[in-house]
């Protein structure tokens, strides 16, 4: 018993040390006081740090990042929750083969779907730029942001609707005083992961941008230049902060709204 | 009091393939009880649901105080359901939930506070204006439930299956305060149950549902008594069926060859055919008598018993009769099993209590 316990333990150090230690060098090296990453380490300095606030292109992309984030996650997040509601509520025709079209840009390698974009958006003579990314984020968020609605309202008693027009509401009505409220929990925790997938996306942007760099698509430009390195550690530092307490706030309001929806579920029973 | 206060016209409705209701028509009084009775699957849910107006007819039409609601949505229907889950909204508290459908009714903030606050003493629930569903017990949400829809006075109050998810005891009090609620405030309730015992103690009259069709409409005690088919008295009480076939008729009266009993002079309540084996007896086990002695009933068989269970208020006895290759099942409140001598026994039963119905 003990023995197999600690062949567990080892096993689960490993795994997370395998996963996390390369993650955890970038904000040790970030606060290093030199241009290579490399050890032994040569000094404490926050030098990375503010070369990093000074840098206007930098600003220019986070801005740029922020916007197609914002306009993906809302845009993807609404089509999502429109998407989940008709697939665990009512029965159609053709669900299964739309469920699998929305869920397709998950299975398409992200190059292919870039370059199909790509080719169809320059052919219809439209300049590249943040608007085809935007585009391309929104089919890609869509997927991701519909399994998490569809988690939220495929457990949802569809009688508290039935119960709000029975006591006057028309159908808009019952969706603002009834739905909205109790799907809420979800719908901030599929905008919040959505937005997180588009400010991190690469290849989509790297297709798409043209000349107007999100972040991902800065930091890479940067890499080309040993000297520029430092401060693009000290950006992906402040990223990983971030996107956890995005990630982990987005799983905490996913959870306050399932185990309520477990104990109803308990206390029915 | 109107007579056809709801009028339910040739409904039908089909889901797919299946006659969920299958072109039913009958009448609701106003002020009544009405209980809509059948297993699980006959169509009545459906037919609370379509008045409800949370499905619409294939066919028919619907009537509620002379205006024809066959077409309108369900918040324009002057009906109000308690459903089986009660349905209370979880992010608004007991008082939040109870105000919900007062919103579009156009009530002064006096008015509001004023129906809360009666209906929260009419469903005994002063104190908890602040609570949350979750907070709540079951008896204490179907409360909730029935309050959300009596504060709106509908005209009718539609109910599907509201006890089914309490357990007996409190059950059995709700039963009685449902009634005596129900009576005090003169609302038509419509009543959806599969509960047999629940539909016959609650109310003034009871349609027994089965294949989305009306098998009977008619008081509790006619059900009971005079179950006009083998589906209804199966379905009410407990009973035994005899094979038997008819004889001559006699006007009120026909002759019936009843298996191992012999032939007997019957009321003909449903006037079925003479010389028909397409017939069945019924006898309820409560109406027959169980005794170590011969007694001078209209029918009195040598019997030896086989099985019995022991019920509390009374014992049921399984027993086989000379004649008869079926099991009878006889309950008496007089005996217990130890009373016989051998298992050696006498089943009497009176020719009033035989009812003579079709098989199908």
């Amino acid at each position: 018993m003990n023995e197999k316990n600690s062949t567990l333990l080892i096993y689960t150090l490993l795994y997370f040390g395998f996963l996390y230690v390369p993650v955890l060098f970038l904000p040790i090296f970030s606060f290093n006081d030199a241009n290579y990453m490399s050890f032994p380490l040569a000094g404490f300095t926050t030098e990375h740090y503010e070369e990093m606030w000074s840098k206007r292109n930098l600003h220019k992309a986070l801005w740029a990042s922020i916007k197609v984030g914002v306009v993906a996650s809302v845009v993807s997040t609404t089509i999502a929750l429109f998407a989940a509601k008709a697939f665990a509520r009512y029965k159609f025709r053709g669900k299964k083969i739309s469920y699998g079209a929305i869920m397709m840009p998950f299975l398409i390698p992200e190059i292919i779907l870039a370059v199909a974009i790509l080719v169809i958006w320059v052919n219809l003579g439209f300049k590249l730029g943040l608007v085809p990314v935007t585009i391309g984020h929104t089919l890609f968020c869509t997927p991701f942001a519909m399994l998490i609605l569809l988690a939220r309202i495929e457990g949802f008693d569809f009688s508290l609707e039935e119960a709000s027009r029975d006591l006057g509401e028309n159908a808009w009505g019952t969706f603002f005083r009834v739905s909205f409220p109790l799907y809420l929990p979800g719908i901030v925790a599929a905008l919040l992961l959505s937005f997180i997938i588009s400010f991190d996306e690469f290849i989509l942007a790297f297709f798409l941008t043209g000349s107007d760099a999100t972040l991902p698509m800065y930091m890479w430009g940067q890499m080309r230049f040993v000297q520029k390195l430092p401060h693009v550690l000290a950006l992906g530092a402040v990223i990983i902060v971030f996107t956890t307490f995005i990630v982990l706030f987005a799983f905490w309001l996913r959870n306050i709204g399932q185990g309520k929806a477990k104990k109803d579920i308990a206390i029915k029973l | 009091m109107n007579n056809s206060f709801i009028q339910i016209n040739n409904i039908s409705k089909h889901f797919a393939d299946v006659k969920a209701v299958d072109d039913v028509s009958f009448e609701i009084k106003e002020g009544e009880f009405f209980s809509l009775l059948g297993p699980s699957g006959c169509g009545k849910t459906t037919l609370l649901r379509l008045l409800a107006g949370f499905e619409y007819p294939t066919s028919g039409n619907l009537l509620i105080d002379g205006t024809d609601i066959t077409a309108l949505p369900p918040d324009k229907r002057p009906t109000n359901m308690v459903f089986q889950n009660y349905a209370i909204f979880p992010h608004l508290n007991v008082e939040k939930n109870i105000q919900f459908g007062l919103r579009k009714l156009g009530l002064s903030n006096n008015e509001i506070d004023k129906r809360v606050k009666d209906v929260l003493l009419l469903v005994k629930l002063e104190g908890y204006e602040e609570r949350f569903s979750n907070q709540l017990s079951g008896g204490q949400r179907q409360r909730v439930a029935l309050a959300r829809a009596l504060v709106r006075q509908p005209k009718v109050l539609l109910l599907d299956e509201p006890l089914g998810a309490l357990d007996k005891k409190l059950r059995d009090e709700m039963q009685l305060e449902l009634r005596t609620l129900q009576k005090n405030i003169g609302i038509t309730f419509v009543f959806v149950t599969h509960d047999q015992q629940e539909a016959i103690s609650m109310s003034d009259r009871v349609a027994v549902m089965n294949d989305g069709k009306i098998q009977q409409l008619s008081v509790p005690n006619e059900l009971y008594k005079n179950p006009e088919n083998i589906f209804v008295s199966d379905f009410i009480g407990e009973t035994n069926f005899l094979k038997a076939e008819t004889k001559s008729s006699h006007g009120e009266f026909i002759n019936v060859l009843i298996e191992g009993l012999g032939e007997f002079k019957i009321k003909n309540n449903l006037n079925i055919i003479a010389n028909s084996s397409d017939v069945v007896c019924s006898v309820r086990p409560e109406s027959m008598m169980i005794s170590k002695e011969k007694s001078d009933w209209d029918i009195c068989l040598d019997a030896k018993i086989c099985q019995t269970s022991y019920l509390g208020e009374m014992t049921r006895f399984y027993v086989e009769a000379k004649g008869i290759d079926k099991i009878i099942t006889v309950s008496s409140q007089h005996f217990d099993n130890k009373s016989f001598h051998n298992n050696e026994c006498f089943v009497s039963m009176s020719l009033e209590d035989i009812s003579l119905l079709n098989k199908k």
